[in-house]
C-alpha cells in the first residue's frame, strides 16, 4: 500500500491559473501545494498582462468559464475587501471598414445567441460613448458593457494571500523535476528540494506547459509566442471600454488598449506574423508601431507620453482555445494550460471548474465545456477574436 | 514678486537678462533666453508646481535633471517635466493640479507612418560629462567613428555645475582648474574630432533585442543607433533619504540645487539646510555660500563627514553649523519646508529619543551618496550589445577619476573594434585607482614656527589625491610624491632656491588650503595671503576681518592690507593680504568675510512632533509611504517585484530612481540580506516619451471636426 497522499492537489505554477486555482480549492477545504520556480507568484506572464476581462468570446466553454471569472472579479471586493482595481468599463470592437463591420457582426449575433450581454453600437452612439475616437471612417462598433478590467498585479497578490489564509501552501524558487505515477496515476511531485505525494496534479504552467507535460510523458500542443505592451502617463478620464481594433496594419494584427482608472492607457498589440519563443527583450519595432495604431485610432493620444513597455509570452495553442481538463493517459494530472494569452480573464473560472471536478461537483455544462477543451480535440476551428 | 536670480557671483560671468516673457497661470513672467521652465518659474519666486493626484500635496523642483517628474507643469496645455523644458516666448504655463487634461489633435483620415530613422556608428557613447567626453577624446583620436548623446543642453555632465577647482593630478586630468573649465577644455577638444557627432537634448530611451538604441534626439526625433560597441558614460543618481516631510517642495537633491544655483544662477532659497557630509554636501554648501545663501546646518550621519577635509574645513571656517552622529528626522510645513527636526543618532543610524532639535530653514538638501546609473549596462549585457563602461556608471567616485577612466575606457573600446594598436599602459590603471581612492588619513597639523623669509603653508592634512600645488609652484619648492599623489605635500625650504611668493599655490589649491605667510619686512607682523572666492562686493581694504585656522577656530581679528589677481589664475580667485601678528599668522588658513546668519541655536523641538518615519514616502511617484512596504516587508516579502505589485512603488513617472535603492536600504535596515532580495527588471523606456513622437507619421490629410 502506497503511503497516504499529503496533499489533495499540487499545481505547477503560481500565475494567472494556478493562484485562484489555489484559492478555490482551498476554499474547499482541499489541502493545496504550489510550487513555482520563480521568487514570488505571478512573476512569468501574470505580471505581463493588461487586465481586460470580458466574457465576450465566440466559444461557448471560454464564454462560460469567462462568465464565472467576471462574477469573482466584480464581486471580489464586497466579498474580501481587497481592491483589484476592477472596473466595469465594457468592451468596444470598433470598425473602419466594411469587412471588418461584417466579421463582427456576424459574431454578434452568435455571442447574442449565447446570451451575451453585447450590442452593434451606430457611429454617433459609439462617438458618445468614446468621445476621442477617430471619427473619420469610423462604421460603429460592438459593445458589451458587462466586460471590464482589473490589475493583475493586485488580483494575484489577493488570490495569493487569501489562498495562503485558507490554508495553501506556496513552494517559491523550487522546481519540479519530476512526476511521479503509480498504477497509471499522479502519485508524488519531486522537486529540486523534496518530493510531495499527492493526488491530483494541475499543470499550471502557462508558457512552460508543454515542458512540464513531458515530466509526465505526456505531449501537448502548448508553445508561447512573444507581445508587447506598454503604459502611458496618466491623464483624466477619457473613455471607459477596452477597445479593440482589429484591421490589419504593417507588423501587426490586433490592437487593443483601454484606460485604467487611474488614468494611464495600457495598450497592447498582436504582433504578425507571430513571433514565436521565449523572447522577454524589448523590440525595437513595437514603440513606433503601438504609437502608429494609438494616434490612428484616437489623435489626442499623440500628445500622451508613454511610461514604459514590456514583454511576455502567450501559451498558445493550435486553435487559440485552452486545455482543460483530466488527460487520457495518466489519472489524476489535469491540465490547465494554453491559455492563449487570455490566462489572467479564465483564471477564476478555470479555478472553480477544475475545483468542481476534483471534488466531484461539476456540473453538467462544466463537463461539456471540459470535454470541448479536452487536450485531444479537433485543433481545426480557429478561435474567432483573440 | 521678487526674481530671484545671482545677479553677482565670484566665479560665473553674468549671464544673459531675463527677457523672454511667458505666463504662470494669468501672471506674465520673464525667462533667460533658453532657460529651462524649472529655473525660471524659480527665479520668479514659484517654488510650487502644481499637487499629486493621488493625495494632493504639493510638488516642486526635486532633481532639476529629467528623472523624478516630480517638477511637472502644463506648458501650452501639454504635461511637460519643466526642468528639461526650455521656455519659449509667450508660453502659457499652469500648475499641474492632479490629473492632467489632454488637448485635442486634430483628426486625420490616413496616416502614413515614416520609418524610424535609423544611425549606424562604431561607438556611441551615452552621456556628455567628465566620463564621456574623455571617452570620445580618444575614440576621435583613434580613429573611431562616434556619437556623443547628452540629454542636456549643453555638454559637460556635472561638470557644468562644478565651480570649483578639481582635485586629483594636474598632469592627468587638469586639477586646480574649474569644474567648468574643465568641460570647456574637454568639450573644445571632443569639437575638434570629424568623426565625433554630438547630440545634445538627446536621450537614450531603451536598448532592444536587435541591440539598437532608441534614442530621443534633440528633443525632435525618434532615431535608432545602431552601434558596433556601446559606451555608458551616464554618471550617477543621488540616493534619497526617508523622512515624513520629504517630498515637500523645498526638498532637493544636491545636484537640483547645483543646477539651480551654478548652471542657472537661480537663488532658490535664503536658508539651507544641509543632509550629508560627504565631497557633495559639503561643497554645495559652498556653493550656497558663494551665491549668497545662508547655510544653517549641516548633519551627517557618520561618525565623520566622509568628504575631503579641506571641504568640510571652508564650510566650517565659513561658520557653517556642522553636526556628525546627527540626522534629519523630518521636515516640516505646510505647503514648502519651513523647518526641519534634527536627532542625534545611535551607531545604528537610528535616532536617539529626546535628542530633537528644530531648526528653521526654507530649504532641505539631501546629499546622501551615489547610485550608479547603470541600467544600460545591465540591457546592453541582455542583448548581446558590446559595452564599457566609465565613470560614476561604472563606480562612484570623484570628477576627475572619472575623466581618467573615460580615457582607459575609450581605448579599450578602440581596441575592442580593433581601431588601438597601442597596449593600455599599466600605470593608466593605477592611476585611475589612486584618483578613485576614498579619503586616506588625516595627520594632523604641525604650526610652523618659522619667523623669517616667505613661504606657503600647507593646511592640508589629509591623504587625497591632488597635486597642483606642486605643479604650479615655478621654484619647484612643493614636494608631491608624483608616484602617489595622495601623499600630502611639503615644501622644501632648500638654500638658494628661495620662494618669490607668487601666491600661484595659495590661488591654485582646491581645498583653499594654502597660505602664503611672508616676514620679509618683520619679523613681528607678517603679511599672511588667503585664497578669496566669495563675491569681491564684501572685501573693502582696511576693514578687518574675523580669521580662523584650519578648523575654523577664530584667532583674530585682522585688517585686510591688499588684494591681488594672480596670472594665470584670475578666474574667480583672489589672493587677499592680511597684517598678522606673528604667534598666529601661520595658523591662519581662513576669513570669514560672508557672516552667515549665526545658524539657529537648534532649538528643542516644541513638542512631540505628530509625524512617523511610516510617514516617510518612498515612492514619490505613486506616493508610496514607508510604513505600507515595511508591513509587506515584515509580512515575508522578499521580492521587489511584489512590494511593486501590492504598493505600485516604482511604477510611476521616474520608474524606480529614487525608490527601489530606497526599498533595498529598508531591507538591510530590517537586517535582511540583499541575496535574500529578488529585485525587479529594467524596462524601458528610460524617460517617458510623447506618443506622437515616436509614432512619427506623416498627415496626409488634416481634417478638424
Amino acid at each position: 500500500m502506497a503511503s497516504l497522499p499529503s496533499y489533495d492537489v499540487i499545481i505547477a505554477g503560481s500565475g494567472s491559473i494556478g493562484t485562484p486555482t489555489a484559492f478555490f480549492m482551498a476554499q474547499s477545504g482541499l489541502k493545496v501545494l504550489v510550487i513555482d520556480p520563480l521568487p514570488s507568484n505571478g512573476q512569468a506572464s501574470n505580471k505581463h498582462a493588461i487586465g481586460g476581462i470580458r466574457a465576450t468570446h465566440s466559444d461557448p466553454s471560454k464564454i462560460m468559464l469567462c462568465t464565472e471569472s467576471l462574477r469573482v472579479f466584480s464581486t471580489w471586493q464586497e466579498t474580501h475587501g481587497d481592491d483589484l482595481e476592477w472596473r466595469q468599463g465594457g468592451y468596444s470592437f470598433v470598425a473602419y471598414e466594411p469587412g471588418v463591420e461584417k466579421t463582427l457582426k456576424d459574431l454578434l449575433a452568435l455571442q447574442r445567441s449565447l446570451g451575451l450581454n453585447i450590442h452593434w453600437l451606430e457611429r454617433e452612439e459609439l462617438l458618445d460613448l468614446v468621445p476621442d475616437i477617430n471619427p473619420l471612417g469610423l462604421r460603429g462598433g460592438t459593445y458589451s458593457p458587462e466586460d471590464g478590467s482589473a490589475s493583475p498585479l493586485k488580483a494575484s497578490y489577493a488570490f495569493y494571500v487569501r489562498a495562503k489564509q485558507l490554508g495553501a501552501e506556496f513552494h517559491f524558487n523550487e522546481k519540479i523535476v519530476d512526476v511521479e505515477t503509480q498504477a497509471g496515476c499522479v502519485n508524488r511531485v519531486i522537486t529540486n528540494r523534496g518530493n510531495y505525494p499527492c493526488k491530483y496534479f494541475v499543470n499550471a504552467a502557462g508558457s512552460w506547459a508543454a515542458e512540464v507535460s513531458e515530466l509526465l510523458a505526456v505531449s501537448i500542443p502548448v508553445r508561447p509566442d512573444a507581445h508587447e505592451a506598454g503604459i502611458t502617463e496618466a491623464v483624466q478620464p477619457m473613455f471607459a471600454p477596452m477597445i479593440v481594433d482589429i484591421r490589419e496594419r504593417p507588423g501587426s494584427a490586433n490592437f487593443y488598449f483601454y484606460q485604467h482608472p487611474a488614468g494611464k492607457i495600457i495598450f497592447c498589440v498582436t504582433p504578425s506574423p507571430q513571433i514565436w519563443g521565449f523572447h522577454d527583450q524589448d523590440t525595437s519595432a513595437f514603440l513606433p508601431l503601438a504609437c502608429q495604431r494609438l494616434v490612428e485610432i484616437m489623435p489626442k493620444l499623440g500628445n500622451l507620453r508613454v511610461r514604459r513597455t514590456w514583454r511576455g509570452t502567450y501559451p498558445m495553442t493550435p486553435d487559440g482555445n485552452p486545455l482543460l481538463g483530466p488527460v487520457d493517459e495518466v489519472g489524476g494530472y489535469l491540465l490547465a494550460a494554453g491559455m492563449c494569452g487570455q490566462g489572467f480573464m479564465l483564471g477564476p473560472g478555470v479555478g472553480i471548474i477544475l475545483t468542481h471536478l476534483v471534488t466531484g461537483n461539476l456540473t453538467e455544462q462544466e463537463r461539456v465545456c471540459l470535454q470541448s477543451l479536452h487536450y485531444k480535440r479537433d485543433f481545426s476551428g480557429l478561435e474567432k477574436l483573440k | 514678486m521678487p526674481e530671484s536670480r545671482i545677479k553677482s557671483h565670484p566665479i560665473l560671468p553674468d549671464t544673459s537678462e531675463a527677457t523672454l516673457p511667458f505666463y504662470w497661470k494669468d501672471q506674465q513672467f520673464f525667462a533667460r533666453p533658453g532657460e529651462m521652465l524649472a529655473s525660471a518659474l524659480i527665479a520668479n519666486g514659484v517654488q510650487i508646481f502644481g499637487h499629486h493626484p493621488k493625495d494632493n500635496s504639493a510638488q516642486g523642483v526635486f532633481c532639476a535633471n529629467g528623472q523624478c517628474s516630480q517638477c511637472m507643469v502644463i506648458a501650452d496645455a501639454v504635461p511637460v517635466k519643466s526642468c528639461m523644458t526650455p521656455v519659449h516666448a509667450g508660453m502659457v504655463v499652469h500648475p499641474a493640479e492632479g490629473l492632467p487634461k489632454l488637448p485635442d489633435i486634430p483628426f486625420q483620415k490616413k496616416i502614413t507612418p515614416i520609418p524610424t530613422p535609423e544611425l549606424v556608428v562604431d561607438a556611441l557613447i551615452i552621456g556628455g560629462g567628465p566620463a564621456g567626453l574623455s571617452a570620445a577624446i580618444e575614440l576621435g583620436t583613434l580613429g573611431v567613428s562616434t556619437l556623443l548623446i547628452d540629454d542636456k543642453d549643453r555638454l559637460g555632465g556635472k561638470l557644468v555645475l562644478q565651480t570649483h577647482r578639481f582635485f586629483g593630478s594636474s598632469e592627468a586630468v587638469y586639477a586646480g582648474t574649474r569644474g567648468i573649465d574643465i568641460a570647456k577644455k574637454l568639450e573644445e577638444e571632443v569639437r575638434s574630432f570629424q568623426l565625433v557627432s554630438v547630440w545634445l537634448r538627446s536621450t537614450a530611451l531603451g536598448i532592444f533585442e536587435d541591440q539598437s538604441v532608441g534614442v530621443f534626439r534633440e528633443a525632435e526625433v525618434y532615431t535608432l543607433v545602431r552601434p558596433k560597441v556601446l559606451l555608458v558614460c551616464s554618471g550617477a543618481r543621488e540616493k534619497s533619504l526617508a523622512f515624513p516631510g520629504n517630498t515637500l517642495p523645498g526638498v532637493y537633491g544636491a545636484g537640483a540645487f547645483q543646477t539651480l544655483v551654478n548652471r542657472d544662477l537661480v537663488r532658490p532659497c535664503n536658508n539651507l539646510f544641509i543632509i550629508g557630509g560627504g565631497n557633495v554636501g559639503l561643497i554645495a554648501g559652498y556653493h550656497a555660500i558663494q551665491a549668497g545663501i545662508n547655510v544653517v546646518g549641516l548633519v551627517e550621519a557618520a561618525v565623520q563627514c566622509g568628504g575631503y577635509k579641506v571641504h568640510l574645513d571652508k564650510l566650517v571656517r565659513s561658520g557653517v553649523d556642522v553636526r556628525t552622529s546627527h540626522t534629519v528626522t523630518a521636515a516640516l510645513g505646510s505647503e514648502h519646508v519651513e523647518k526641519v527636526i534634527v536627532a542625534e543618532v545611535d551607531k545604528h543610524f537610528d535616532p536617539i529619543p529626546g535628542t530633537e532639535r528644530e531648526v528653521p530653514c526654507d530649504t532641505v538638501l539631501v546629499a546622501v551618496g551615489l547610485d550608479p546609473v547603470n541600467e544600460f549596462i545591465a540591457k546592453a549585457n541582455l542583448v548581446g550589445l558590446p559595452v564599457f563602461s566609465a565613470g560614476d556608471a561604472h563606480e562612484i567616485a570623484e570628477a576627475s577619476a572619472a575623466i581618467f577612466s573615460g580615457k582607459i575606457t575609450g581605448n579599450r573600446a578602440a581596441k575592442f573594434l580593433y581601431k588601438n594598436d597601442h597596449p593600455i599602459p599599466d600605470e593608466w590603471e593605477r592611476v585611475e585607482e589612486i584618483l578613485k581612492s576614498k579619503p586616506g588619513k588625516t595627520i594632523s597639523e604641525s604650526v610652523v614656527s618659522a619667523t623669517k623669509g616667505v613661504f606657503p603653508v600647507m593646511h592640508c592634512s589629509q591623504e587625497i589625491p591632488c597635486n597642483p600645488c606642486s605643479t604650479v609652484c615655478p621654484r619647484d619648492l612643493i614636494l608631491v610624491d608624483e608616484s602617489d599623489i595622495r601623499h600630502l605635500p611639503r615644501f622644501l625650504d632648500e638654500e638658494g632656491r628661495d620662494c618669490i611668493a607668487c601666491a600661484r599655490c595659495v590661488a591654485v589649491c582646491p581645498g583653499l588650503a594654502i597660505s602664503l605667510v611672508d616676514f620679509r619686512k618683520s619679523s613681528q607682523v607678517a603679511l599672511v595671503s588667503l585664497p578669496f572666492e566669495m563675491p569681491e562686493t564684501s572685501l573693502i581694504i582696511g576693514q578687518s576681518v574675523e580669521v580662523s585656522d584650519t578648523d575654523g577656530a577664530l584667532l583674530a581679528c585682522l585688517p585686510v592690507v591688499g588684494t591681488r589677481k594672480v596670472p594665470g589664475y584670475r578666474n574667480g580667485t583672489t589672493v587677499v593680504t592680511l597684517e598678522a601678528p606673528a604667534d598666529i599668522a601661520t595658523r591662519i588658513a581662513g576669513m570669514r568675510l560672508i557672516h552667515p546668519t549665526p545658524a539657529q541655536q537648534f532649538d528643542e523641538a516644541d513638542s512631540n512632533p505628530e509625524v512617523l518615519s511610516d510617514d516617510a514616502y518612498i515612492c514619490r511617484c505613486e506616493r508610496v509611504k514607508a510604513g505600507e512596504i515595511r508591513q509587506l516587508i515584515h509580512s515575508g516579502v522578499r521580492d521587489i517585484n511584489q512590494i511593486k505589485a501590492v504598493t505600485k512603488a516604482s511604477m510611476g513617472a521616474c520608474g524606480g530612481k529614487t525608490c527601489l535603492s530606497m526599498i533595498k536600504r529598508m531591507y538591510q535596515s530590517e537586517g535582511i540580506l540583499l541575496s535574500e532580495v529578488t529585485e525587479t527588471p529594467s524596462r524601458p523606456v528610460f524617460i517617458e516619451m510623447p506618443i506622437s513622437i515616436l509614432a512619427h507619421c506623416a498627415n496626409d490629410e488634416k481634417v478638424g471636426e
